[in-house]
């Protein structure tokens, strides 16, 4: 379903946002970025992410200490 | 009364940082609160001035101390352990602990400082570097990294009057 994925496993605090936002300037308005991360952290900071710059958070989900987001870009 | 002279309306999104500290802890927080915001959509100015200025040079080593810092306290031996401020004040020990401060920020998969600034230049945050304390200390602009602005304190003030949300770290 998504259009591209980010692998941020064992990335820490800024990174997995840093490299997210950097993933989805590639994209088009309407595509989707999966995101993988072991960060529990990053699960209030997606949606802070999300709210703030107007992409839609489509999911979330966590399995085994792994979380995956699916995000549109808006646009 | 023209109207230059009116205060504009100021812009949610945008963040000024006055970065005072340059020991290796404390870069963090500065670096990390500017790459984030500027990936949220903010403005961001970061404005080094004293032991924040040696952040901008090119060659970086950055170093932490647990002396006279009773909240340093690293993971050791499954406990959290500080340092006595003797054996911090004996010569090479703040080396050997930046040493595994490094290596603890490599293993948790945190960014190095580098790495950090490099983000904050591509996503155009704007560094200003204290012109004073260049001209204190005795550093040159050439020691510095590109792309860098140097300014004085009207410079800084300039920039908060126009910033939502002004730190100071």
């Amino acid at each position: 379903m998504a259009d591209q994925l980010l692998d941020a496993k064992g990335l820490n605090c800024p990174l997995p946002i840093l490299k997210a936002k950097k993933a989805l300037k590639s994209l088009e308005g309407g595509q989707v970025l999966e995101v993988l991360s072991t960060d529990p952290g990053s699960v209030a900071d997606f949606s802070a992410f999300c709210r703030t710059t107007g992409n839609e958070l489509v999911e979330e989900s966590e399995a085994d200490g792994i979380y995956t987001y699916l995000i549109r870009k808006a646009g | 009364m023209s109207s230059t002279e009116l205060k504009p309306g100021i812009d949610p999104n945008t963040m000024s940082i006055i970065v005072t500290k340059g020991s290796l802890d404390w870069a963090y927080p500065p670096f990390i609160l500017s790459t984030t915001a500027a990936a949220m959509g903010l403005e961001v100015t970061m404005f080094f001035t004293f032991y924040g200025l040696p952040l901008l040079m090119k060659d970086l080593s950055l170093q932490v101390s647990s002396l006279g810092n009773p909240a340093m306290k690293m993971p050791m031996m499954g406990m959290h352990m500080g340092m006595p401020n003797i054996v911090s004040a004996i010569p090479g020990v703040d080396a050997a602990a930046s040493k595994m401060m490094k290596n603890l920020i490599k293993k948790k998969g945190v960014a190095s400082i580098p790495e950090l600034r490099e983000l904050a230049v591509e996503a155009d945050v704007r560094m200003i570097a204290c012109q004073m304390t260049l001209d204190l200390f005795e550093y040159s602009k050439d020691d510095m990294i590109e792309g860098i602005e140097i300014g004085g304190a009207a410079t800084y003030i300039e920039v908060a009057t126009q910033s939502h949300i002004n730190l100071f770290i």
